[in-house]
This record gives structure tokens, sequence and C-alpha cells, in this order.
């Protein structure tokens, strides 16, 4: 519980700091709430060294050292964000920075829930914590119609999806009884209730993590939200949820593998295949991350439907590795947009002449997501597809290849963007606040060196063994 | 141990730093820094591999009486494909990679310090620099692999630093060909080597070479306990031809015949490049692969292993004929380096496994020594005679003793060292291939006698008609003068270094069967002097007709052509392999198998490939509707998603 713990302490504090002295201390406000932050990461580092699977409220909140990893690592992540959402905290959302902070973490608190639950409550609680901070979250940019827009879509989408996942949770509970998962392991039948219970609590998942056919929200969303708020949930959110996915999956539903494996390999076929149509047409950069994220769940889903222990390593690495990359592209297209407003592809024209900085992380975050070696996305696709494989599943891995050449086609003509056509009225060199810098260097090195930090990927996978 | 464990890893580490360094930041840093800070981390790292390779030797700590053991000093698990199947990067030490750590680190210590002088001023000094730094680090990864696998990375990498460093200068159209020459050609190698490697561990289950060459009961027991051993394909066994495919790759790199064209077209690179990756390093390699698996060659494919000896041989007594009718004289020297490497070849396949039978294992290894010493040297000495005459022809040298007088003696003391006289060092190694050729098969000893004499020939036709001889018609263009120190230095420590080795042998204060032998176990020889002079007898006639022919500017050398002249043409062009190549390549690869494959690449392959994207992009095109912003429309989908997934569940 320790993590939890200490983030509730961090949010109360947040809170009471823009307070008391928000209003006068805005600068100052601000940094003690980044710092406070980062003082939880570091501490939750130090307790995630000597911690032992623990349970907690009867076996409604489990945890055990991967739980530990990936709320780690969803820290980091969150660090990230704060430090490129500085600028726009500082300049154009100096009123309600306050509010960002306070926000972002309670979503988090959510994240925590889902992934620790031991039971479909707990978990659905810290899904609607997850979410309904979110939809605020997304609502911030009150100057501009957009956000408004996205957010009313985000929370109208959010509250249908996770009224029928709650239907779902309580056909489950009817047919097993129960809402531990291991009860309902043990209980579970194959009746036509059963499986549609299980199908509709897929959707409401399905719906945070924008697998397709639940998707149809995302691009909206993404698009009018404030940039650090869409880093922050094509990443963040996501990763949280697909792992907690993955982890209900595996222990509620473990006796009937056959029957959300089929489920899964149709949904992974439509996401990653949909997701890459879509993205080839967009002009505007963050409605084309929204589908290339689209397209990438389903690769994180690959992992899910392997279902073993490797199936779970990589899918921890996977979403790792996915975060420093989405977060590196994120990080250059909302300093770009912070400075100069501009985020469309055509904009981008000629972006090597002027910031040629810029544009070379951008180009290997997009070589990342596109996978190609030697760059962090080469291994993490390497080691999802090798699970994937291993248990059989030929024909989905092939697809899948099949679809990361499409996804090349995309990513690449950001690329060519930036380093072949030329501008009339390209990007002005533009100068990043130090705050961001800081973020995309880590990006960078992570980027190109956690391929090759093999260390990292034996640890991972030492801990999902007999998970 | 676990000193030589903490300290392994720099081995590795400091030339890839040295790599990023000066080839990221070079540029911004004068070229004389560069060149001083690359020369002194190499020489820490030489440092290090010393007393890592002297501590595995003469601390006993390694030793179980008179066997050396293999030693794992890390191994770093990269990436893991399931329980049997994982690639590392290790440190492996047993006397093989002790030896070529010594060897290397040598060599390419020396280069580094020779370069400071020979490429002074040149342009891209500092990317001279940096790949001579990837390719030490790729040379030294590529000896202490612990598993064929990093052995192939390394192996490929150490293909690419040479790559670089042949079309150093890049705007020579000559260099540019010789760098692809050599590339494509080591590469194709190294497709039969990738091959063979995949062959034989997919059957044991194992990259690791403790594991492969692991021996139980007169097998090796990773392929005892495997199917490869009762396999066979097309009639010949399996593990047969995965071995053969394996020294393939070996082949390639030590440019065995046929695959041999690419080292003396590699002399376009610059002099120390030559000397270090085509003379001393890389090109043996071949040898060091076939050494590692030697247990498996020894005691399940023998056959292979008598394949070797035969390619060796022929290879040797070709390029040695070659050599004869050179007269550039880094290729008079390429063409020697052929021959000394299937020296090596032909005494590993000579060797038995075990005790005195594997002399010829301990002699190869030994003559990979001394020959790396003496080679560079020539090599380097040959930099200082261009660096002087600014010419690689034999016609624009001649009287040059008087004045460089240090490249002079050392020059000559490698000759002597080459043509196997004693008390150089290359006469006891070279001495101990003919006795281990001597005691298994006659013919192949008659050869590689005969090559003996060939090789006093032609190294001391060489040095004739670079040091004695009559300068040339013209005169000198600017008076020829010795060598700056940091160039001279590394010829004299490298010449002290083949007298040395010499005479310490001679005296019988190091032996060589104690350090290495094919089982690690030491053993004792005592020089064979039925065979042993005899050889002399050989190298000194040699000596003695080029001496006649070549010591002052007669018509003698022409009149001797005249009686031989079409097997002089021939030698001269190199018995017009590389027409033969292009012949095969332009008119029977190229047209008749190349265009039909362009063809159906152009029209059939690049036809699906367009319809692919053209549905892709039409169905993108009309699938873009359902994106339509209208949420009562997304909670359509939704929904109806969610019922078709259950009726196609609960019905299907």
């Amino acid at each position: 519980m320790n993590h939890e713990i200490s983030l509730v302490v961090v949010m109360t504090l947040v809170l009471l700091a823009d307070l008391i002295i928000g209003d006068k201390n805005k600068k100052i406000c601000q940094i003690a709430s980044i710092g406070l932050f980062l003082a939880h990461t570091i501490v939750c580092f130090q307790w995630s060294n000597s911690y032992s699977p623990t349970e907690a409220f009867s076996g409604m909140y489990l945890t055990s050292e991967i739980h530990m990893f990936v709320k780690n690592m969803l820290n980091i992540g969150t660090v990230l964000v704060f430090l490129y959402a500085y600028y726009w905290n500082t300049h154009e959302n100096e009123s309600h920075a306050g509010e960002f902070y306070f926000l972002t973490l309670s979503t988090l608190l959510g994240m925590y829930l889902m992934i620790s639950s031991g039971n479909f409550l707990l978990f659905y609680i810290g899904l609607e914590t997850a979410s309904i901070p979110m939809a605020t979250l997304v609502a911030l940019n009150k100057k501009r119609e957009e956000s408004a827009e996205a957010a009313a879509k985000y929370i109208l989408t959010a509250a249908f999806s996770s009224g029928v996942m709650i239907f779902g949770i309580s056909m489950l509970y009817a047919t097993c009884g129960t809402l531990y998962f291991d009860g309902v392991s043990e209980s579970f039948s194959e009746t036509p209730l059963t499986i549609m219970g299980l199908i509709f609590f897929i959707a409401g998942i399905g719906f945070k993590i924008s697998l397709v056919p639940f998707h149809l929200w995302t691009a909206d969303t993404y698009q009018g939200a404030p940039t650090s708020v869409t880093a922050y949930l094509s990443v963040i959110s996501k990763g949280a949820a697909a792992f907690a996915f993955m982890c209900i999956l595996m222990k509620a539903f473990s006796n009937y593998p056959d029957v959300w494996k089929e489920i899964l390999w149709w949904i992974i076929v439509v996401t990653i295949t949909v997701g890459n149509l879509f993205a080839i047409r967009q002009k505007n950069l963050k409605r084309f991350l929204a589908f290339s994220s689209i397209s990438q769940a389903g690769y994180i889903m690959l992992g899910v439907i392997a279902g073993s222990d490797q199936g779970m390593a990589s899918l921890v690495f996977y979403t790792l590795i996915y975060m420093f990359t989405n977060l590196a592209a994120f990080g250059i297209i909302s300093s770009i947009e912070d400075q100069t407003g501009k985020v469309s592809m055509d904009d981008y024209d000629g972006l090597y002449d002027t910031n040629p900085k810029l544009a070379v992380v951008m180009m290997l975050a997009m070589f990342s997501l596109g996978g190609i070696p030697p760059f962090a996305g080469f291994f993490s696709k390497f080691f999802i597809f090798m699970a994937a494989a291993e248990q059989g599943e030929y024909l989905l891995v092939f697809l899948a290849l099949l679809n990361t050449i499409i996804s090349l086609y995309y990513y690449l003509l950001v690329v060519k963007a930036m380093f072949i056509k030329k501008s009339d009225n390209p990007i002005p060199t533009i100068k990043i606040d130090s705050m961001s810098k800081v973020g995309l260097i880590i990006c960078t090195i992570c980027i190109l060196a956690l391929g090759f930090i093999s260390p990292l990927y034996t640890y991972i996978s030492e801990r999902s063994f007999g998970f | 141990m676990e000193q030589l464990a903490n300290l392994a890893p720099y081995v590795l580490i400091l030339p890839l730093c040295m790599f990023l360094i000066l080839g990221l930041f070079g540029k911004k840093m004068c070229p004389k820094v560069s060149g001083i800070v690359g020369t002194t981390v190499f020489g820490v790292v030489s440092v290090i591999s010393y007393y890592i390779a002297l501590q595995y030797f003469f601390s006993g700590e390694f030793q179980v009486g008179d066997t050396y053991q293999q030693v794992t000093l890390f191994n770093m698990e990269w990436l893991r494909m399931n329980q049997d199947l994982v690639i590392s990067i290790g440190f492996l030490l047993d006397p093989l990679s002790a030896i070529m750590l010594i060897v290397i680190s040598t060599v390419s210590l020396m280069v580094h310090i020779y370069s400071m002088g020979y490429m002074h001023g040149e342009g891209g000094f500092q990317r001279f620099y940096a790949i001579l730094s990837l390719f030490s680090f790729a040379m030294l990864g590529l000896v202490v692999a612990t598993n064929i696998f990093q052995m192939y990375i390394f192996w490929e990498l150490v293909g690419v630093s040479s790559f670089l460093l042949i079309s150093f200068y890049y705007f020579k159209h000559s260099a540019v060909r010789a760098a692809k020459k050599a590339f494509i050609v080591t590469r194709f190698a190294d497709m039969f080597f990738l091959i063979g490697i995949l062959i034989l561990s997919y059957y044991t289950r194992t990259f690791d070479f403790d594991k492969l060459t692991f021996i139980n009961e007169g097998h090796v027991d990773a392929v005892f306990n495997s199917d490869l051993r009762t396999m066979t394909f097309l009639g010949f066994p399996v593990i047969s031809i995965a071995m053969f495919l394996i020294f393939l790759g070996g082949a390639g790199k030590s440019a065995m015949f046929p695959l041999h064209i690419w080292l003396p077209d590699a002399m376009e690179g610059p002099t120390p490049a030559s000397a270090l990756i085509h003379a001393a390093t890389m090109v043996v390699a071949g040898v060091y692969l076939v050494a590692r698996l030697f247990p498996i060659y020894s005691f399940e494919t023998p056959h292979v292993l008598q394949m070797i000896s035969y390619i060796g041989a022929f290879t040797s007594i070709f390029a040695a004929i070659i050599a004869c009718a050179q007269t550039d004289i880094k290729r008079v020297l390429a063409f020697s380096t052929i021959s000394q490497i299937a020296y090596m070849m032909v005494a590993l396949g000579v060797s038995g496994y075990g005790g005195v039978n594997g002399l010829g294992y301990t002699a190869s290894m030994w003559h990979l020594f001394t020959h790396a010493m003496f080679k560079a040297l020539l090599f380097m000495a040959a930099g200082a005679i261009i660096h002087a005459v600014h010419s690689n022809e034999m016609d624009a040298m001649g009287n040059l003793r008087k004045k460089l007088p240090i490249t002079h003696i050392t020059f000559l003391i490698a000759c002597l060292a080459i043509a196997g006289i004693p008390p150089f060092s290359g006469f006891f190694s070279k001495d101990e291939i003919l006795v281990a050729a001597f005691e298994t098969n006659k013919w192949v000893f008659a050869v590689e006698y005969f090559v003996a004499g060939l090789t006093a020939f032609y190294m001391f036709r060489l040095y004739y008609r670079i040091f004695w001889f009559g300068e040339p018609e013209e005169g000198y263009e600017h008076e020829p003068h010795e060598a700056p120190l940091n160039m001279t230095f590394p010829l004299m420590f490298l010449a002290a270094v083949t007298v040395i080795t010499g005479i310490s042998w001679a005296f019988g204060k190091v032996s060589f069967t104690e350090l290495i032998s094919s089982d690690f176990t030491s053993y004792e020889i005592h020089t064979h002097w039925n065979i042993a002079l005899p050889s002399i007898g050989a190298g000194v006639i040699g000596i003695l007709i080029a001496t006649f022919l070549y010591l002052e500017k007669t018509g003698r050398p022409n009149k001797a052509v005249s009686y031989i002249k079409k097997p002089y043409l021939w030698a001269y062009n190199k018995f017009y392999i590389d027409e033969i190549y292009l012949f095969v390549t332009n008119n029977i690869i190229f047209q008749r198998i190349c265009q039909p494959i362009a063809w159906f690449d152009r029209h059939i392959i690049d036809g699906f490939m367009n319809l692919l994207s053209w549905v892709t992009n039409k169905a993108s095109q009309e699938t873009k509707e359902v994106q339509s912003g209208y949420v009562q429309q997304y909670a359509w989908v939704f929904i109806m998603g969610v019922i078709t997934i259950t009726l196609l569940s609960i019905y299907l």
C-alpha cells in the first residue's frame, strides 16, 4: 500500500499548497508540486527494492514485484509529462496549474488501484477514479472550444462504456457468485451469460486501451485536449489499462483461455489494421499519433494473447519503451505547439533546417515507433512478437508484421516532411525551456540505449515468472 | 579471478567509447589531440589485456595439473529468445583467447603509434582513429566471444570496419572499388558461415563454445547427443556440411583460394590499416575460428579437416608463386600474407587432438603469433618506404639501405624470420608446421617444403629490390629520408619481439607447447633437426637465388624471366582469377540468372506491392466516414461491436 499512501499524501500537499500559496507564488507552487512528485517517485523506487508480495482488504488489493515495477514506470512517465507541461502551465494555463497537477495525480491513483485490484469492484472504482478526473483534464484548456468538445465526447463515451462494463461485471457476479478474481476463476463455466459478461467487460476496458471498435473517441479527444494531457492519455493511461487487463485475464479467466483468446485475436487484427489505415490520412500530428497509438495498442495486446510469463514480460517491456518513445514525440509536438501553435504535418516541412536537434529527436522517435533496429522500439516489438509466436500465434504475428510495413510508411512521412521537403514558411528556430529539454534528453537516451541494456529485460522477465 | 573479471569489461568498453567519442566529436578536436587520446586509451587497453593474459598463463590460478582451465570472466545475457536460445555477450578466457589478446593489443597499439606519424597531415585523421578503435573493439570482442553468435556479431563488425578502412581515401575510385570487393566477397562467405552456425546450433541447442567443444569419451558431447550425427543430406553427413560451411566463412576472412581475391586489392587502404587488418589480425580470424571449434573438426568431421589442409596447401603455393611476380611491394606482402595464413590452416588441417598429436595446432597458433609480429613489421616498414619514395612500385626504389638505416635493418630481420632462418622466431614456428605435416601427410609436407623455399626467394627479391639493386633510372625526386621516431619505434619494437621470442625459444626459456595445445595440456617437444636442417637449406637456396638475381642491377632478372615467359605472365596476372570471376558474374550470373529475377521482381513483386498499397489507400479512403465526429454514432458502433462479438462467440 506504500505507493498509494505516499501518493495520497503528495496529492493532499499539492492541493493545500495550491490553496494556500498558489495565488501569490505560482511558480514556486508548481516547482514544489513537481518536486514532491519526484520525491514520491524516488521513494517508491527505494521501497520496491525491499518489498514482498502483500494483500490488503482481505484480497481486494494485491501487490507483487511486477506491480511495483509498473507503478514505478507510470511514475516516471508522469514525471516526464510534468516536465513537458511546465511551459504550458507557466504561460497559457497559469491560472489552473494547481488543478492540473492534482487531477493528474488523482488519475494516477486510480491507475494504481486498477493495477493492484484483486476484485472487480475495486478495479471498477480504480477505473472510474482514473476516468472522471481525466475528462476534467481534457477540458482544462478553457479558452478553446475544441477542448470542451473533446471532454464532452470523452465523458459521454466513458460513461457509456463503464455502464457496459458494470453490466458485464454484474453478469459475472450473477453466474459466479463472487467478484474476487480467484473466485471467478474457480467457478467460471462456459455459459452464454458468462461469455457475455466477459465480452462486456472487455468492451469496457477496450475503451480505455482504445481497441477497435471501442476507439472512436480517441482521435477527437487527443486532438482537442491540451498536448500534455494527450501525452498522458496515450501513454500512461493506456499502459496502466493494458497491464491491468492482462492481469485480470490471467487471474480471473485463466481456466478458459480459448474463449477470450479467440475474441482478442479478431480485436487485435482489426485494431492494428484500422489504426494504420486511419493514420495514413491524418494531417494533424496529434490525430496522427492518436491513430498510431491505436495500432500500438494492438501490438501491446499481442503480449496479452500470448498469456504466458513471457507475454507479461514483453508487454511490460513494450509499454516501457512505448512510453519513452511516444513521450519523445509528444515532447517535440507540445514544445512546438506551445510556442508557435502549429500542429499540422505540413507545418513540419523543413524542420531540420531550422531546428535540427528537434528534428533528429523526432526522427528517432518515429524510427523507434516503426520498429527499426537498433532503436529500442525494435527490441520491444521483437520480444512481443516472440512471445506471441511461442504460443503458436503465427498467423497473427504475420499479420502484425505486415502492418508494421504500413505503419513504417506513415511514420516515415513525418521524417520525410522534416528532412526532405522544403518550406517557404518553416517553423522558426525555437528555444525549448529547460524542463522540456531534460525530458527530451531522457527520452532520447532511453530510445537509443534501452534495447541494449539487456539486464532490464531480464529484470522484468524474472519478476513476471510465476506471476 | 575476481580481479580479472572486474577488469575484463574494460577491454571492450574502452575502445567502443573511443570510437563513439572520436567518431562523434572528432571534428571538434585538433587532429593531434585525437591521435594522442586514441593511442593513450588503447595503451591502457593493451596493458589490461597483457595483465589478463599474463595472469592467466603464469599465476597458476587457472591451471589444474598441466591443464589450463577455460574460464568465463563475465557473460551478459542480451537477447533471450526462449529457455534454450540465448544470445549473450561475454568474455571467455583460455589459452587461445589469451594469445589472441596479446597479438591484437600489441599490433594494434603499434599501429596506433605508427599512424601518428604516417597519417600526419592527412584529411580525416580523426576518422581514421575512430575506425581503428572500432576495429580494435570488434576484433577483441571476436576473440573473447563466449558463444558462436557473439563471434558472428563481432565478425561482421570487423568486416564493416575493414570496409571503412579500405575506403578511407573515398575520393579515390580504386579504393572504393577495392572496399566494395572486399565487403562483398567476405560477406558472401559470411552467408555460409551463418548457415553453418544455424545448422550446428539448431541441432545442438546451444551457441556456447564451452558446450560445443566439451569432449566426453572421444566425442564432442553436444554433437554426440544430437540428431546431427546420424543425419545426411544428399549423401553427405549434415555435421560435415555445417562444419564446412563454417570453415567457408573463415576462408572468406582468411583469404583462402578461391575467396582470396579481395585481399590484394584491399591494399588500397592506408598502410597502417593494412598492417593491422590485412596482415596481423582480421585475416587470421578464420584460423582462429577453426582453432576455436577444433574439437568438433577433429572428432566429428576429420575429413573436413583434411579438406582444410588441402585447400590450405593449394592456397599457400598458389599465393607464393604469384608473390614472385608482383612489382607493387604491398601486393607482394599481401600475397605473402595469403600464403602464410594458408600455412596456418595447413597446420590445423594436419593436426590431431591431444598431446604431441596436437603439434599442428600448437604450431599453427605459434605461427599466428610470430607471423602477426613480423608481417605487421614488414607492412609498417613498407609504409615507411612508401612514405620516403612516394610510390608503391619496386621500380621507383633501390639502394635505400643507407638512406633508411632503421627500416633496412628491421626489414631484414623480418625477412629472415619469414624465410625461416634461425634464430629468428619464424624458423621455429614454421619448422613445427613442417614436422606436423611430415608426420601426417607427406604430400602436404612436400608442398609446404617447396613453399618455404619460395617464400625465402620472393621475400629476398623484395628486400634486394628495395634496399640494393641500384637506384631507379630517373633518380629520386626528393632525397628519401628516414621516418620520424613515432614510425620507427614500432618497427624496432616488433623487430625486438621477433628476435627475442626466437632466441628465448632456442635456449628453451619459453616453450610454446607449455602455453597452448589442442587440449590445453602442456607437453614437451624437441627440435627435429632431420626436418629443420633441410628446411633451412630450402630457405638458404631461395635467398641465394634472390641474391644472384637482384643484388645488383644486371640483366639477369630479365633473362630469367625470358626462360619462363608464359608462367611468369600467368603469375604476374594472378592466374587471371579476377578475370574469371568477372566473366562468371557478368556473363553468367548477371545475364542468365539475375536478369530474369530482376524482371520478376520489377513486374510481379512490385506489382503485388503496388496492388497492396492501392488496396490500403482505397480502404483508408472508404472507411474514413466512420470517424464522423458524432458521439451518438460512436456509441452506436460501440454497442454494435459488443453485440456482434457476443453473437459470434456464442453461436460460432
